[in-house]
């Protein structure tokens, strides 16, 4: 889970980057720019694939330790003050995984398949800037991405600094620097990116 | 006397490790707030005693923090809702007049009741049996101060080993793991000279012992360290995880 995890962290900052590029308010030209760079570069490309090798992996594998972790308290306990010893969300990877799992199909169907699967962005019949003002007029499109954000949120602010302590490494000097680092990553990068649908959709960039 | 206590109790009754159990009420009166938990049991089993039925099963030994055994788990937390302490440490000026307390078991898998609230933790045993020692000849006893050890090692190493093996770990993870207990059996010994030559297989044996016991995997919730009574940290873990990597890369052993 931490190798992958943290490829996955390393994915996100480069996803959040490029999409920012909507945030110069040139109408996406920066940013579709940035989107056909992406998408047709060879090495970009390849590590398409690896990502979706990893986050496969990243599932399967976050699958099969909920599968075993349960397994391993077979009789659940009446009475279970869980509050009192651990952070909620330290408890819910799994929910929050699922929750987000199903975000990122609905995200695939909407960017991805459209990108690569049809010839309307190739083309030049449509542009990924277009299509993204497109699919955020829809309110309940964006509230549903804001919701999945606040997930990704808590799912980061466990999953960051977890994957550190998983691969042992913990020191009395840089583990209070990654717990830091990890919260404020758990904040800003999902707050960059539930603020693109809300921008969109607000009109606050044209 | 004033101050006493009317207690209800829902406690896990199971007659063996075979059948189901359940929980039971039982009212308590007139308990001293200066009586530990642990008294709290012996006065009701004496009243369960003469009324000709079968007392409560529970385990202890030392009743001063030491040994491990007193396992409960009491209105969801182990120990009771103390922290740094075990069972036999908790007092009943913890509760008050009216309270209801579920006492439940240890829950895991790896853990089978064998009545009511003792458990079989041999499952330790066998991890211990599997690397926590040391078998290499360190001849007769040296002068003091001969083998050179930081302080901030030996400080350490006896946090590490002042693991009493409770399980109260296992019982308050949420995925019955048994991380912190065998990270302290490991660090205890690694951290110190005369553990270095069998730091590799030591950690490879005791974590295959471990998994083959059926406990569930660390997610990092923190829960163990946060119930420990001795107040175990999860540096150990990471110091275990770390060396355990270290063993599987590194070792020339498949
Ligand atoms: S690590 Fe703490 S909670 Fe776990 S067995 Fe040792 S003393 Fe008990
Ligand atoms: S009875 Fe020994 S620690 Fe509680």
């Amino acid at each position: 889970m931490a190798i992958t995890g943290l490829f996955l962290i390393t994915f996100l900052i480069v996803h959040c980057g490029i999409n920012a590029l909507i945030f110069f308010n040139d109408g996406g030209e920066s940013f579709n720019k940035g989107a056909e760079f992406m998408g047709t570069n060879p090495l970009i490309r390849t590590m398409e694939i690896v990502l979706f090798i990893g986050l496969i992996l990243h599932i399967v594998k976050g699958f099969s330790l909920w599968k075993q972790n349960n397994n391993a308290r077979p009789i659940k306990y009446a009475v279970q003050n869980g509050a009192a010893n651990s952070k909620w969300y330290s408890r819910s990877m799994g929910i929050l995984g699922t929750l987000l799992l199903m975000f990122l199909i609905i995200h695939l169907r909407h960017f991805w398949v459209i990108s690569r699967f049809t010839d309307e962005i190739t083309s030049g019949k449509e542009t990924l800037f277009n299509e993204m003002k497109e699919v955020f007029e829809h309110l309940w499109i964006v509230v549903l991405y804001v919701l999945a954000m606040v997930s990704l949120a808590y799912h980061l602010m466990h999953g960051f600094q977890s994957a550190f302590q998983t691969l042992g490494l913990n020191h009395k000097k840089y583990t209070p620097l990654i717990k830091g680092v990890g919260f404020w990553f758990s904040i800003i990068i999902p707050f960059i990116f539930a603020m693109m649908p809300i921008a969109m959709h607000f009109d606050f960039i044209k | 006397m004033s101050g006493n206590m009317n207690l209800t109790l829902k406690v896990w009754r199971q007659k063996n490790t075979k059948t189901n159990g359940e929980l039971v009420d039982y009212k308590v009166n007139e308990i001293s707030p200066d009586m530990s938990f642990l008294e709290m049991f012996d006065v009701l089993n004496e009243k369960l005693i003469t009324e000709g039925k079968d007392p409560i099963a529970f385990d202890h030994d030392c009743r001063e923090g030491i040994c491990g055994m007193c396992s409960m788990h009491i209105n969801g937390r182990p120990h009771g809702p103390l922290q740094g302490v075990t069972t036999c440490q908790l007092h009943m000026r913890s509760f008050k007049d009216g309270d209801t307390i579920v006492v439940e078991p240890w829950r895991a898998q790896a853990f089978p009741v064998i009545k009511d609230l003792a458990v079989n933790r041999s499952a330790f045993d066998r991890i211990i049996a599997a690397g926590g020692y040391v078998s290499i000849n360190t001849g007769n006893a040296q002068d003091a101060n001969n083998l050179p050890i930081s302080k901030d090692n030996a400080d350490e190493a006896f946090a590490a080993a002042a693991c009493i093996g409770c399980g109260a770990c296992v019982a308050a993870c949420k995925n019955a793991s048994a991380m912190l207990f065998v990270s302290a059996k490991v660090s205890q010994l690694s951290l110190l000279p005369q553990g270095q030559p069998e730091k590799q297989s030591r950690v490879i044996n005791m974590v295959a012992q471990m998994d083959a016991e059926g406990f569930g995997s660390c997610t990092n919730t923190g829960a163990c360290e946060a119930e420990c009574p001795k107040g175990i940290s999860l540096s150990n873990i990471a110091r275990m995880n770390r060396e355990f990597i270290g063993a599987e890369l590194g070792s020339e052993k498949y």
